[in-house]
């Protein structure tokens, strides 16, 4: 089904709303039953984990700059350092992100925003195999976590951008996602006078509202999500009660040198920014996807994806590029299956030489899973507003309709299908 | 699957990059370079721009002890695990001797664990084919010695990013993957073990820096020592024989860490390693043509100096790009050539006696017969060789000579002192866990989960330690709040930094 809103609709909402401004929740619940007619305004404090510097911007502290890494990568053991990270933002400039992430008047008609696919209660995913965009039609990929995406430096299953500016163009403007133009998300927001209000207030020196400082707003917003509080994490700084005896055993099956998917999925990240070839399936009926091939046209990175963070992992499943395991056993699974084990007859792919046939016992397996669960810390989660600017509804109920259908009925779409390399995420 | 053929398959395909150049001059007067005497190698290192490096006359890798901690004594029957988590920074595990079949994980700083050895009886860690890993460290300062360790499935004994390591003494027989393993570690010692029968490397260092690997025998495993986008390391005066490949410097790609340059191989004796390759399908070295002696993969300023090279069937040295070698991945963000590589006076002999054919067609291409002691293929720029009429080589023609003769300069990359912990100020720790854990929720004036600061503050006035006993263990005191859940996690002396910093917030 085809949902069509014309943006005249989209404007006229914006133009009743600039007669009925309202007031918004401030980060940390200042004024937060303060419904009334006053006006949007933006945080002048930093999200929680962050301090306000003398400069006016927000700096991340976080226990794990106590220790030390080598080349300062920070990648390995439970003592050491993050790698470097993107913050430096003023308040405002995440505040105002915020609102935009949360505000479907940035696709083509209003119908979706940036949480439509990376909902928060969802891990900042979707729980769907594969996301659905603005067409209500599943996309190529399913949707990545937000969590610690401030310590990323690929962007994309495919690793096809290299920041969060960058990032942001593709589900803006692909025609299967929010679909929007450069042209008109500009001329949205500039006609909102809200948002003209907020983006004064957030860039000072700006003469007008540019296509950049809605990226930087947007990129300023996500690094604020950062989740390094886990009961993990309290482990790894010394306490060494705060996992139990089975989840202490999963964290040494999982970083053994027999599962190795420590090797990947590094400490303190889970992630090592990588791309790996691990030949994961594709659900029934798709064709193979080539991943970072066509990123860095290299036959021998075909079917290799960004190693995703495991942080949060037990909120947004399912899981792979393709959604192809529901539930984290299956993936776990999957490595245990053998080297190689889904490979479509006739591909060649070149499996990352960690994926081995580590033979692990049914209990072992369910110890990783157990130990996945320790990574979960959602303490940071932002505060979803309760009205954006432009006045649409923040999450839609329509939205979530169609995310409903679309699941039932797995429908494929044949433009969708040609599609996949071309969308994603 | 002929391990040998992956590498060899495709080095006729790599044409020499580098200018090789026909009828070279084969009957000049040789350039003959005494090694006894000359300018010596100052090596990559520059100690003074390293942060980590402090001035200091420290000779092991580990911190010196200025405490001493309490010994525990683990008798056989009892768990060397149960000795570790009872044990705090700057104790020593004593274990006697007698089988013990556990993992060990140490995620605390200055553990030592120390085998007993009496008369000639060891302890003996036994993973009856079952367990994982024998030794899991992740601390700082660790050392390790004198145990016997065999039938584990994974890696004999695997560091995770501990700095300022000391393995010694070690003997490490029909292990798993990797015999010993130092991951993403700065400033360690890997010396004095026996190894063998490892389906991957009998020492592996991967993503380190600063080490030091002396005075081993490996034998009978796929790589004998590698070294593996590290840098800054000295390989020398081990024995290495009968593995598939002797010693490896390599640079894998799709780490995060992308280099290896700065390695020294040198005073080793690397001899027969002909033993059938029986690495692992898709891993790196099961591309290793059975009969390598030193392998050089894409690493840069590798200095191979005064080893005993000899009965290696395919080559004493081989020196290869990533282009040229099939099973390896590529990674955008590495150099896949060798560059910088110095070879110095070896003693080669009786190397590349049943060589591979596709060495046999490259020799060709250079009109050059007998059997190799020296393989290069693939591009290498700045690389340059010492007397090189003394072996049989293809791929070196057009390198220059080493304006050095020796490595006599460079005892060690270990650093002077181990790389230091950080200090921490109390007031900044305070910030960062009040920043990092408690803002998430209270904030100075508003309403959020818990009560604002400015009551909090109210209450406690002077009284930090007040905040403290309440946080670790909190209890109910607002009817229209959640019960606070309690922060024991943290330590005493950070829940006052908390305490403190938070009764200093005016905003």
């Amino acid at each position: 089904m085809k949902v069509i809103k014309s943006l005249v609709i989209v404007f006229t909402i914006h133009v009743l709303l600039a007669n009925n401004v309202v007031s918004a929740k401030q980060w940390q619940g200042e004024n937060n039953n303060t419904l009334s007619k006053s006006e949007f305004t933006l945080a002048k404090h930093c999200p929680p984990s962050f301090e306000l510097t003398p400069q006016g911007v927000c700096r991340l502290l976080t226990q794990y700059q106590f220790y030390t890494s080598v080349q300062n990568k920070g990648l390995g053991g439970t003592q050491t350092n993050l790698p470097p990270h993107r913050d430096g933002f003023t308040p405002a400039q995440i505040d105002l992100g915020r609102y935009l992430f949360f505000d479907p008047a940035l696709s083509k008609d209003g119908s979706i925003s940036c949480a439509s696919c990376h909902q928060p209660d969802k891990g900042f995913s979707d729980n769907l195999d594969r996301s659905i965009g603005i067409t209500g039609e599943k996309i190529a990929r399913s949707a990545p976590t937000l969590w610690n995406v401030a310590f990323v430096d690929k962007f994309f299953w495919d690793a096809r951008a290299k920041s969060l500016e960058e990032q942001a163009l593709g589900p803006l403007y692909d025609p299967l996602e929010m679909g929007n133009t450069p042209e008109k998300l500009l001329a949205t927001i500039r006609s909102t006078p809200t948002y003209v209000k907020l983006f004064a207030q957030a860039y000072p020196d700006m003469q007008e509202i540019g296509l950049e400082q809605i990226y930087t707003s947007l990129t300023a917003f996500q690094t604020s999500l950062i989740s390094l509080n886990s009961r993990y994490d309290r482990y790894a700084h010394g306490y060494h009660q705060a996992l139990t005896k089975d989840e202490i055993a999963g964290l040494n099956v999982f970083r053994s040198f027999v599962a190795r998917c420590a090797e990947c999925h590094q400490p303190p990240l889970f992630t090592n920014n990588e791309i790996a070839v691990i030949g994961s399936p594709e659900p029934e009926g798709r064709k193979l996807d080539i991943g970072a091939e066509k990123t860095y046209n290299a036959p021998k990175l075909k079917g290799a994806f960004k190693v995703p963070t495991l942080r949060n992992i037990t909120q947004s499943g399912p899981y792979m590029h393709s959604g192809r395991y529901k539930d984290l056993r299956e993936a776990v699974k999957f490595y245990n299956d053998g080297r190689g084990n889904s490979i479509p007859e006739g591909e060649e792919m070149l499996i990352h030489w960690h994926i081995s046939e580590p033979n692990l016992t049914d209990d072992e397996l369910d110890l990783i899973v157990t130990f996945l669960g320790t990574l979960t810390d959602e303490s940071l989660t932002p505060r979803i507003p309760q009205q954006v600017p432009s006045g649409l509804p923040v999450i839609d109920e329509k939205y979530q309709e169609r995310s409903k259908a679309a699941r039932t009925q797995q429908k494929l779409n044949h433009n969708n299908e040609n599609a996949i390399t071309q969308s994603g995420e | 699957m002929s391990s040998g053929k992956i590498i060899g398959a495709i080095l006729v395909a790599g044409a020499f990059a580098g200018g090789m150049y026909f009828g070279s001059i084969q009957n000049s007067t040789p350039v003959i370079t005494s090694s006894t005497g000359g300018a010596s190698y100052e090596g990559g290192y520059d100690k003074s721009a390293d942060a980590d490096a402090l001035q200091g006359v420290n000779k092991g890798a580990a911190a010196e002890r200025t405490v001493v901690g309490q010994v525990h004594v683990v008798n056989d029957g009892e768990t060397i695990m149960d000795a570790v988590i009872a044990a705090k920074p700057g104790d020593t595990i004593q274990v006697m001797p007698g089988t013990y079949h556990e993992t060990v994980y140490v995620d605390k700083d200055d553990i030592r664990i120390i085998g007993v050895i009496k008369e000639g009886k060891r302890p003996t860690l036994d993973g009856e084919g079952i367990l994982n890993d024998a030794f899991l460290y992740s601390g700082n300062n660790f050392v390790i010695e004198n145990f016997v360790i065999t039938k584990y499935k994974g890696n004999g004994i695997m560091g995770q990013a501990g700095n300022n390591f000391e393995i010694r003494n070690n003997i490490i027989v029909d292990t798993g993957v990797y015999g010993i393993f130092p991951q993403l570690g700065k400033n360690g010692i890997v010396e004095f073990n026996i190894i063998s029968g490892i389906e991957d490397a009998a020492i592996y260092v991967g993503m380190s820096d600063n080490i030091h690997v002396s005075h081993n025998e490996v034998f009978a495993s796929v790589a004998g020592i590698e070294i593996e986008n590290s840098r800054h390391a000295i390989v020398e005066n081990n024995n290495v024989y009968n593995n598939t490949g002797g010693i490896l410097a390599f640079i894998t790609p799709g780490l995060p860490i992308k280099t290896t340059f700065d390695v020294i191989i040198r005073n080793n004796f690397i001899l027969n390693n002909n033993h059938k390759n029986f690495g692992a399908p898709g891993s790196t070295v099961g591309g290793i043509p059975a009969g390598t002696g030193i392998l050089i993969m894409a690493a840069d300023d590798v200095v191979v100096e005064n080893n005993i090279i000899s009965g290696n069937k395919t080559a004493g040295i081989l020196i290869t790009d990533h282009g040229n070698a099939p099973n390896v991945t590529i990674d955008p963000e590495s150099d896949p050539s060798p560059d910088g590589v110095k070879l110095l006076n070896n003693l080669m002999y009786n190397n590349g006696y049943d060589t591979i054919d596709e060495v046999k067609a490259l020799m060709l291409t250079e009109f050059k017969r007998g059997n190799p002691d020296i393989v290069r293929v693939g591009k290498s720029t700045d690389s340059c060789i010492i007397n090189r009429h003394q072996y049989v080589s293809v791929g070196v023609n057009s390198w220059k000579e080493c304006e050095f003769t020796n490595t006599d300069s460079i005892d060690t990359y270990l650093l002077d002192e181990p790389v230091p912990p950080r200090i921490i100020d109390p007031s900044e720790r305070g910030k960062v866990v009040y920043n990092g854990v408690c803002a998430g929720c209270h904030t100075y004036t508003g309403r959020m989960i818990g009560p604002p600061i400015q009551i909090i503050q109210a209450l406690y006035m002077d009284n930090p330690q007040g905040i403290s006993d309440f946080i670790a263990s909190p209890t109910k005191k607002r009817e229209d709040y959640p019960e606070m859940p309690p922060q024991n996690y943290l330590d005493e002396e950070t829940r006052l930094a908390v305490a403190k910093y938070l009764l200093t917030l005016t905003r």
